[in-house]
């Protein structure tokens, strides 16, 4: 057996599955798809000494969407959300982004909170969720607390959730009509991890020009970001090629990506400029 | 732990650690030794079996975790009369070579063309990126699961 030993419980209610995490010092951890854990306890990166199998809390599950916006349980799968032909208009920047998780089997376990909580610096879920300014909503032995995505990813791997604290909901804004948007990700294997990924929309206003640029990017700094340069570059202009070359140019400059063995920095600083273009010239097409 | 769910049609009860996976209670547990374990941690492919219908990876999922699940390996897509239409595909395309991924391959496939019978070459490579093959180069495989479509537009495989 490759990972090391564990308790294991599958608690009925939310509330025991706090208490449950609460009563181990942080070292318990709560288990949804296993999706992004188990490869973490295989290398023994994690070795939770408990883990609470969150499958029957069925209060995560669900996709919800109102004038509010979409709220996405905790439990819910990257499959749910491709199976979901809502959210084609209702969140196309979530469905979209979705597309590039990971693989097929992946997809039919992997879930938000997991890859919330997980914060792999290359994920979608978290990119998307920066990008939006989505809102975390988390439930610990001290009650229910909203997290916004900016202050939800410290680090690589790292997140404001406490030991004992589980997240039962993502709520994406919702999405209006006269947005615009593009999802990019480039890994040398459909499925793999990106090695640069860039999430944006904009507001198209009634002179046609853009407002309310947000992007986003993934797989280049040790947690998803926005880039206020580029977004400086794109409002207030209409999305055509002088525009395009000035958002790229800004991109480039502002990330501040890892050299590593699947690419060098230089590289991904390029990429990353080459994606906000292909991102751009989509959500103008 | 106690641990019941149902293999290919059929109930067991094991008794497992909480750290078994799926893969491990298939093989060293239950003896269904087609499951074959490769990278074990989520990247290859080789494991995958189909839990309620959908195609999982059963070196990511605790044995634990399969309470009352329906798993179906590759030994329960196959039967003794004959090779199925899906076997007799990879047979003819040459979809093999050392067969190491085939069981993955398989029903990975299986689980692709039970829900969706008419999907494209596109959609095929998009679905079968997760799992790896080392010998065929992939041409074989994907003519062969594009081939074997036919057979799950009448009645599904076995």
């Amino acid at each position: 057996m490759k990972m090391p030993a564990f308790e294991y419980a599958c608690p009925e209610t939310l509330a025991e599955a706090v208490a449950l995490l609460a009563s181990h010092d942080g070292e318990a951890k709560p288990i949804a798809g296993g999706q992004s854990l188990l490869p973490m306890m295989a290398f023994r990166v994690a070795q939770p000494t408990l883990l609470v199998d969150l499958r029957k809390l069925a209060e995560l599950r669900g996709i919800r969407i109102s004038s509010d916006g979409v709220r996405l349980g905790a439990l819910v799968r990257w499959r749910d959300i491709q199976d979901d032909a809502r959210l084609a208009t209702a969140h196309p920047l979530l469905a979209d982004a979705i597309k590039h998780v990971a693989h097929y089997q992946v997809r039919n376990r992997g879930t938000v909170g997991g890859s919330m909580a997980h914060a792999d610096p290359a994920s979608e879920m978290p990119g998307v969720a920066v990008t939006c300014d989505a809102e975390i909503a988390v439930r610990g032995k001290s009650g229910t607390r909203t997290i916004k995505a900016a202050d939800f990813f410290l680090g690589a791997l790292t997140t404001a959730l406490a030991p004992d604290e589980i997240i039962t909901e993502v709520r994406l804004p919702a999405w209006p009509a006269n947005r615009r948007h593009g999802f990019q990700e480039f890994a040398r294997r459909r499925g793999d991890f990106a090695m640069s990924g860039v999430a944006l929309f904009y507001d198209l206003d009634a002179g046609g020009k853009a407002a309310n640029a947000h992007v986003g990017v993934i797989g280049v700094g040790d947690h998803p970001k926005r880039l206020a340069a580029v977004e400086a570059v794109v409002n207030g202009q209409t999305v055509d090629e002088a525009t395009i070359a000035k958002a790229v140019a800004a991109a480039s400059a502002a990330v501040e990506p890892p050299d590593d063995i699947h690419a060098s920095a230089a590289y991904r600083k390029a990429l990353t400029g080459t994606l906000v273009e292909r991102a751009l010239r989509s959500a103008a097409a | 732990m106690a641990v019941q769910f149902e293999v290919n049609g059929k109930p067991v009860s094991v008794e497992v650690e909480p750290r078994l996976t799926l893969a491990d209670c298939l093989r060293h547990h239950l003896r269904l030794t087609g499951t074959h374990v490769g990278c074990e941690h989520g990247v290859c492919g080789a494991c995958t079996v189909i839990v309620n219908g959908d195609a999982v990876r059963s070196c990511l999922m605790l044995a634990v975790q399969a309470e009352g699940a329906k798993v179906t390996t590759v030994e329960g897509l196959s039967n003794d009369a004959d090779l199925t239409p899906l076997q007799k595909s990879f047979r003819k395309h040459h979809a093999l070579q050392c067969g190491f991924c085939t069981p993955g391959m398989i029903t990975t496939a299986h689980a692709l063309l039970s829900e969706e019978p008419d999907c494209d070459a596109d959609r095929v490579r998009e679905v079968l990126s997760g799992n790896i093959c080392r010998c065929t180069g992939y041409i074989g495989i994907v003519e062969a699961v594009l081939d074997a479509r036919s057979a799950y537009k009448k009645a599904p495989a076995p």
